[in-house]
């Protein structure tokens, strides 16, 4: 490669020239998935404004937004994130396990295993409700058109695909105390066969597979298709505020799943970039009472509602939430069952 | 470095320099890069690759790519031919413009071409709207894809036809007219085999660049797997999912394709050439 | 010469003998068909950046400019072309000279590695540069060691940008050159002219227009490539967005407003080339015509 040197040095000095005009700020990256964007927007500025308070220094904090699982694979390949912010547990540990950057116990250095702020996912219908879809088995009525991003891609995608298996179980067996049950074996092995034919018929109705979330609601909102978006909590009141009460609505179905997106620092990339006190500083911040603030501003539910106004509580409506852990046994077992090549996904997605 | 086995007279200074450096770049940026691509995909077994090719969803992929780019190509065909005939053939008030916007596609940035294209397509768009009441989806379907592969393809077959008509003879149309033929015989009988080497090398051109496109596809298309994933995005959804192997397989395939039919475009050229000198 | 799948230029009108002419008819349908096709297929893509960009008024197209991230986008789009574009001049140059003024085994196929980059897909040239220069890569492991950042930072882009464009140059030079021949460079030998020297006012003068039309050519495409850029961009705002990469993102935060006004820009861009490319097109075609004529003469 000896020829290209003095090119890339050259690239490489023109790039350094262009970003030392903002020398003595600090700068760190965090990579993020893709509803975020507002979120982070605000919480940036915000905790900027504390740092400079707090120590004298000027901090600039760049994003990457995208597709979870798209987010985590750029991590591996060396885009040098000092924070991830992504949206499954797995896409972190995938970071972990294929590039070493951050030790395998990531999740329980940061309370409510890292997870500074939960969400969940509802229905976004078009105003007025005119199919009149109330709760997870009525996606299923005729005529009904599903939106939903790609489960292998989006990791909100997955939480739309467990939240409707979720429901199924539930509905199958009634009490979902009966998954650890020895003697209800049986009647889980024809509940779980039932919930994977209901999860088939819902991705039948799916005319447009968006890569990210962000995808799908441009496609319902923007493009006019479908009737029914399964979309992040967040996402679905983001796109009522920013696009018009007048067209859309929410509607919270009977259960749901308890998404949990995972935030945590990456130990090898903070460290090259002594950063790390600054990206651990920016995590815990997320956990102040600002931050849960402005977490619940932006829809998310706050790890520890009694940070947060009340009134800013009363936006979420109250469901059954499930956990990942409880139901599926854990993010690890989920990927490999369902998502991976091969898996569920790919068996009941095959016209 | 390969010595000329034969300088043309007068030895013309030059040829260790321009062609080092040629072949230096060439390897540096093309060749070495695109050898990992082949090294890293033979650090598979040849079942591996083999069935990650022939995953039906891989295989769908592949025929959607190649169905759609091949209609594209083909609607390119004919309007090309039309366009270009017009163009070299009738002078017209704002002909220079016209010519001069077939190469929009070519300049237009893919993403703007995508974005573009969506918008007009879509069901609220200006014809996404009318067509959905004669029951076809504009955007978000096959054919979506092909109305994108459509507009890059358009500039490959008109340029490639434009030199060729023009330099037809008129003596050999005014023969056929003279000796009774009707002008659509004439253009069938004479002009269209006179032109049919430009006429394939640009319908090639526009399949081969149509089957690798992605920028104004991906935003188009609706991506669903199966029905209207497009290859390139298949490599890309791979990549997200940590499946390299996967990836690189594909990747490879498609490459193989590329060169092969860059290998019939230069057949066709030469085969012109030939026809034309003899 | 085989292997042009560059766009070769479009010629003038030759509107044939009486014999030959089409009924009027004919010429209107034609010329319906045709202009209906280019209208609706490029037309009103165009129309439909620009009135979707000023939908919500002057202000908010005006102003979708002024955010940092745009500049920082339309400053690495400058870095990236403006890298690239020079880079595949030399390239181009040296190419032509090589294959068009000596005869040597294995012409053709250098000419359809040359060709290599436009057949492949976007997305595969991204990909290789991430098997190459990525931390899982074949040279990952030695870049972090040297903390040399390439994919996901400013080198990888352009690298990625020089890859897409890499044919353009060479391909408007070796056709005009392999019909300008080599006899006003003996000439100029004869009359004792060295190398350099003979490049530069012989040969160059005689290529210029070409070489002007190939870096329009380069320079558009630079600006405007999306697959591969983006598969080794990582997308970080205000820091490695290119134009395109900005555009998708602001489509994506339902800024659709500012998303086509970015568009808009680049479309004029494409004007901009296009108007280029047709007036040194006319050059072009004379230069090419003149040697041809040469040609015929000696």
């Amino acid at each position: 490669m000896r020829p290209r040197r003095p090119i890339l040095a050259s690239i490489i000095g023109l790039v350094m020239c262009a970003t030392s005009v903002l020398a003595q700020t600090r700068t760190m990256l965090n990579v993020s998935y893709d509803p975020t964007r507002e979120l982070y927007k605000d919480f940036n500025a915000e905790f900027a404004r504390m740092w400079k308070e707090k120590t004298g220094q000027t901090v600039e904090i760049k994003m990457s937004h995208g597709g979870s699982g798209k987010q985590a694979r750029a991590v591996i390949d060396g885009l040098e994130a000092d924070v991830v912010t992504l949206a499954l547990a797995y896409d972190i540990d995938a970071i972990s396990e294929h590039a070493g950057l951050l030790p395998k116990e990531w999740q329980s250095r940061l309370p409510n295993a890292s997870s500074p702020y939960t969400s969940t996912i509802v229905f976004l219908v078009r105003k007025g409700n005119p199919k009149n879809i109330r709760d997870w088995d009525d996606l299923l009525k005729p005529g009904v058109e599903v939106i939903t991003p790609n489960p292998k891609t989006s990791g909100g995608a997955r939480w739309n695909y467990l939240a409707a298996w979720g429901f199924a179980l539930r509905r199958e067996l009634g009490d979902l105390a009966k998954l650890e049950d020895p003697n209800a074996a049986e009647a889980v092995k024809a509940a779980q066969a039932k919930a994977r034919q209901f999860v088939t018929d819902v991705f039948r109705r799916v005319p447009v597979l968006d890569t990210g979330a962000r995808g799908s609601t441009t496609t319902f909102v923007q493009r006019n298709i479908g009737d029914v978006l399964l979309a992040w909590e967040n996402e679905a009141f983001l796109a009522v505020e920013e696009l018009g009460k007048d067209k859309f609505e929410i509607v919270v179905p009977s259960i749901s799943i308890l998404a949990e997106p995972p935030v945590t620092l990456i130990d090898k990339f903070s460290d090259k970039h002594g950063n790390r006190d600054l990206a651990q500083a920016y995590l815990e911040y997320l956990y102040s009472p600002i931050g849960q603030r402005l977490a619940a501003k932006h829809y998310y539910r706050p790890y520890d509602p009694s940070l947060v106004d009340p009134e800013d509580l009363k936006r979420f409506p109250k469901l059954e939430l499930l956990s990942i852990d409880t139901v599926f046994g854990g993010w690890k077992k989920v990927q490999t069952e369902h998502f991976d090549d091969g898996g569920v996904f790919d068996q009941i997605y095959k016209p | 470095m390969r010595r000329p086995f034969k300088r043309r007279p007068g030895k013309i200074p030059g040829f260790p320099l321009t062609m080092g450096i040629t072949i230096t770049y060439l390897g540096l940026i093309v060749l070495i890069p695109l050898a990992g691509l082949v090294l890293k995909t033979a650090q598979l077994s040849w079942s591996q690759f083999w069935t990650t090719v022939i995953d039906d969803r891989v295989l769908a992929s592949f025929r959607l790519s190649i169905g759609a780019s091949l209609v594209a190509a083909t609607i390119n065909l004919f309007f090309g031919f039309i366009v270009a005939w017009v163009l070299v053939r009738y002078p017209f008030p704002g002909r220079k413009m016209v010519d001069a916007l077939v190469d929009l596609p070519f300049a237009m940035p893919t993403a703007v071409s995508g974005i573009a294209l969506t918008a007009l397509y879509a069901r609220n768009g200006w014809l996404g709207g009318p067509l959905s009441h004669v029951g076809i989806n504009g955007a978000f379907s096959r054919f979506g894809i092909v109305i994108a592969l459509t507009f890059i393809g358009l500039p490959f077959v008109v340029r490639t036809l434009q030199p060729a008509l023009a330099d037809l003879e008129s003596d050999v149309e005014e023969a056929a007219a003279s000796l009774g033929a009707g002008r659509l015989q004439t253009v069938r009988r004479v002009v269209v085999p006179a032109v049919l080497p430009a006429l394939l090398a640009g319908f090639a051109m526009a399949f081969a660049r149509a089957v690798g496109e992605y920028g104004s596809v991906v935003f188009i298309s609706g991506n669903m797997p199966m029905k209207t994933e497009i290859t390139p995005l298949l490599i890309v959804t791979k990549l997200e999912q940590y499946d390299v192997a996967g990836a690189t397989s594909i990747a490879l395939a498609l490459l193989a394709f590329s060169f092969v039919m860059l290998l019939v475009i230069n057949g066709i050229q030469v085969w012109s050439t030939a026809r034309t000198r003899a | 010469m085989p292997g042009a799948v560059a766009l070769s230029l479009s010629v003038g009108v030759r509107p044939g003998t009486p014999a030959t002419r089409d009924t009027s008819l004919t010429r209107w349908v034609l010329t319906g068909i045709a202009l209906t096709f280019l209208g609706v297929f490029l037309v009103l893509p165009l129309v439909v950046v620009f009135t979707e960009a000023l939908r919500e008024g002057i202000g908010v197209y005006l102003g979708s400019f002024q955010d940092p991230d745009a500049l920082s986008a339309i400053r690495l789009t400058l870095i990236a072309a403006g890298v690239s574009v020079p880079l595949n001049v030399v390239f181009g140059l040296c190419a032509a000279w090589a294959i068009t003024k000596f005869k040597f085994r294995g012409r053709s196929l250098l000419v359809t590695l040359i060709d290599l980059p436009f057949a492949v897909s976007p997305v595969v040239a991204g990909l290789i540069y991430v098997l190459v220069f990525g931390r899982q890569g074949w040279l990952g492991p030695w870049l972090a060691e040297h903390d040399i950042k390439i994919i996901f930072a400013a080198p990888g882009i352009v690298l990625a940008t020089v890859f897409i464009t890499f044919p353009f140059v060479a391909r408007e030079l070796i056709p005009l050159m392999e019909e300008q021949g080599l006899e006003e460079e003996q000439a100029a030998m004869t009359l004792g002219a060295r190398g350099w020297t003979m490049f530069r006012r012989v040969t160059l003068p005689n290529i210029r227009w070409a070489l002007l039309y190939g870096v329009i050519l380069c320079n558009a495409r630079a600006m405007g490539e999306f697959g591969a850029v983006s598969v080794v961009s990582g997308h970080i705002r205000g820091q490695t967005n290119t134009l395109p990469l900005h555009v998708e993102i602001l489509y994506n935060e339902y800024s659709f407003a500012a998303a086509f006004a970015t568009a808009s820009l680049l479309a004029i861009l494409a004007i901009i080339t296009l108007v280029l490319k047709t007036a040194v097109e006319y050059r072009v075609r004379r230069q090419m015509e003149l040697s041809a004529r040469l040609g015929d003469k000696s």
